[in-house]
């Protein structure tokens, strides 16, 4: 594959897929926490958020140096979420309205102070236009050092205060209770949110930046049932999603952040359909698995008790017409081919049907289980 | 560590003239708290009464438009490691990702601090409460896949590892089946038995005689307060329930009046 040897070999594709995995890493592991607080809306307000703040960046200092552009996105990005927080607290307005509300206003800013920069003739606007869908291609060697020294503080903040951050998404109150400050810890934890959000600002955009702190994370939370397994698979999927989508829309020439949140939605569909315990298909297969189990052995408590009638000779053949009498015709023929097959059931050459004797033993097992109380709480 | 002691003070729990509203509507008007060291207190009332409020000002998790708590004669933030809270089981998502196990171990959260981790001292005290309420076999299950009555207990649990003076619980047998609550009561008596105080908002008007000692009946002003066998009177259940004196027996099952003792 030309992809995979360009990779080792062209010194763009390196960059962008260094540059790309980073900021994968940090909005995998970070939108981890996003996804468990179901704060999921709150980062798609604070990517839009960021775009007059990097405007504005731009405006004030007239630099495209990538640390001030970041800076300016996450006091915006920042601001909005303290707006939103404030709102909710403050008025009798929903967090739902609230983050609406910010994210039209700080995204409409946004697009007014670039419009505003795209009149001015002055050098060097070009670009700022990129941040709305993002490019990778563009990734520069400054770039990807940036990314990931600015990433490696939101990671390093997760690992320090990851006890306090595990308690604060689950139980907040009960956190309250032992002296944690959990308002504190809180706008700690958002901001960390909103610094993996300005690191990937420049590559996937604005408008979809959301995407990369929300996919990962659900597609992660399918495949386990630890905290810690599920901010590091986050972490994995987010790179890839990232590297390849990075990669591809460079080699394609499509829009990077689109290609990006496309790879990263084929991980969760994936995810939703396959993970074991908890995907589509496994349930479903599941589900299936017990009604059958469920149907031999409603045919082989049926036969039982047929063979209860007739004590002196319990594995004395029966009609089927007997069984069909009791359940559904189809059923009761499938049931029956499989317990034969399970040496539980046999075929009496007159037609008839009975339980072996290994059947009556497990079907005399199975109605024991039945009337012992269930001691599971 | 038995700083509080030295005070003497008679109650473990002492809210006065607590008051708190929401846009103008008082949930709580000037209500007193008084709960005894050693026993166990029910808090009753209507839906709306204000007894979860109640609790969660005694906890600070509310702050009150006025009035204070101590506990043991001083206040709540100097002695918040002497009180555990067990809050309701439909207050969190139990679909978190972690076991059963884990959630214990929070109860260890508050002894260590910034920074530190859990360690294998935590993780042997969190596996003895877990025993204590029964639930040893279950420490590595997703917390999902336990049942009401097991996510009840694990929450118990936790409040045990917190190895507390004072307990406050908001309606821990609410949705459990009979076994976990007998479970419970074996708890909460074993508590007691140890020196510890318990508060309970509790919605079962039947079994409040039989369980606590004490009962404090809340209409978002305090109907009554004291041992169970001189304040749970049908009178004062008349004037805590108002005139809705069918439906009291917990969640409209339509239970009448005169269980009471």
């Amino acid at each position: 594959m030309d992809l995979l040897s360009d990779l080792f070999l062209d010194y763009t594709l390196r960059t962008v897929a260094l540059g790309s995995a980073a900021l994968g890493v940090v909005s995998g592991a970070l939108g981890a926490f996003a996804v468990l607080r179901r704060q999921a809306l709150l980062g798609d307000a604070m990517s839009h958020a960021a775009l007059p703040g990097v405007a504005l960046a731009f405006l004030v200092t007239g630099s495209r140096a990538p640390l001030v552009l970041m800076i300016g996105a996450a006091l915006t990005g920042w601001l909005a979420a303290a707006a939103i927080v404030y709102i909710v607290r403050a008025s009798r307005i929903r967090t739902d309205t609230a983050m609406a509300l910010m994210l039209s206003v700080f995204f409409g800013a946004g697009l007014v102070v670039l419009t505003f920069i795209q009149r001015q003739p002055a050098a060097g606007k070009a670009g700022l236009d990129k941040f709305l869908f993002g490019q990778a291609a563009a990734m520069l060697e400054s770039d990807v050092i940036t990314m990931a020294s600015v990433g490696a503080v939101g990671l390093l903040g997760v690992l320090v205060l990851w006890k306090e951050f595990k308690l604060l998404s689950f139980d907040p109150d009960f956190a309250a209770t032992l002296g944690m400050p959990t308002r504190r810890l809180d706008m700690l934890l958002t901001s960390l949110l909103v610094i993996a959000i300005v690191v990937g600002l420049k590559t996937v955009g604005v408008v979809l930046m959301s995407a990369m702190v929300v996919a990962p994370g659900a597609a992660a939370r399918q495949w386990t049932n630890r905290l810690g397994v599920m901010v590091t698979l986050s972490a994995l999927f987010g790179a890839a999603a990232g590297v390849l989508g990075a990669l591809l829309s460079t080699t394609a020439e499509t829009s990077t952040g689109p290609t990006i949140v496309l790879v990263a939605t084929g991980l969760v569909v994936v995810s939703l359909l396959f993970a074991p315990a908890r995907g589509l298909v496994w349930t479903r297969m599941h589900a299936w698995r017990s009604q059958r189990i469920l149907a031999l052995e409603a045919v082989m408590s049926d036969l039982a008790a047929l063979a209860a009638q007739h004590s002196s000779d319990a594995t004395r053949p029966h009609d089927v017409a007997a069984l069909h009498a009791v359940r559904g015709r189809a059923l009761v023929d499938r049931a029956l081919g499989e317990l034969a097959a399970d040496g539980l059931a046999r075929r009496h050459d007159g037609g008839g049907w009975s339980l072996t004797p290994r059947g009556l033993a497990e079907a005399d097992r199975l109605a024991r289980m039945r009337r012992t109380p269930d001691n599971d709480l | 560590m038995t700083a509080w002691l030295r005070t003497g003070d008679p109650f473990a729990v002492q809210a006065t003239d607590l008051t708190l509203a929401y846009q103008q509507r008082p949930v709580l008007w000037d209500v007193d708290l008084e709960v005894p060291q050693g026993v166990l207190m029910a808090i009753v009332g209507p839906n709306g009464a204000g007894k979860t409020t109640l609790l969660r000002t005694a906890l600070g998790l509310l702050r009150p438009a006025a009035g204070e708590v101590r506990i043991f004669g001083r206040p709540y933030a100097e002695q918040r490691r002497l009180v555990a809270y067990v809050p309701q089981r439909g207050s969190v998502d139990w679909d978190f990702p972690t076991t059963a196990l884990d959630i214990v171990t929070m109860g260890t959260y508050g002894g260590l601090g910034w920074v530190k981790r859990p360690g294998a001292a935590e993780r042997s005290r969190a596996t003895a409460a877990l025993a204590q309420v029964g639930m040893q076999a279950y420490a590595d299950r997703q917390i999902s896949q336990l049942s009401g009555g097991q996510q009840q207990r694990v929450f118990l649990a936790r409040a045990l590892v917190q190895d507390a003076q004072i307990y406050l619980m908001d309606e821990p047998f609410q949705g459990v089946d009979a076994t976990t609550e007998r479970a419970i009561v074996d708890l909460l008596r074993a508590l007691r038995a140890d020196g510890k105080t318990v508060v309970a908002v509790h919605h079962d008007l039947q079994t409040v005689a039989e369980y606590f000692d004490q009962v404090t009946l809340l209409n978002v002003r305090r109907i009554a307060a004291g041992p169970v066998e001189k304040v749970f009177t049908e009178e004062n259940l008349r004037l805590t329930y108002g005139g809705r004196v069918a439906g009291i027996g917990g969640r409209g099952n339509g239970t009448p009046l005169d269980m009471s003792p």
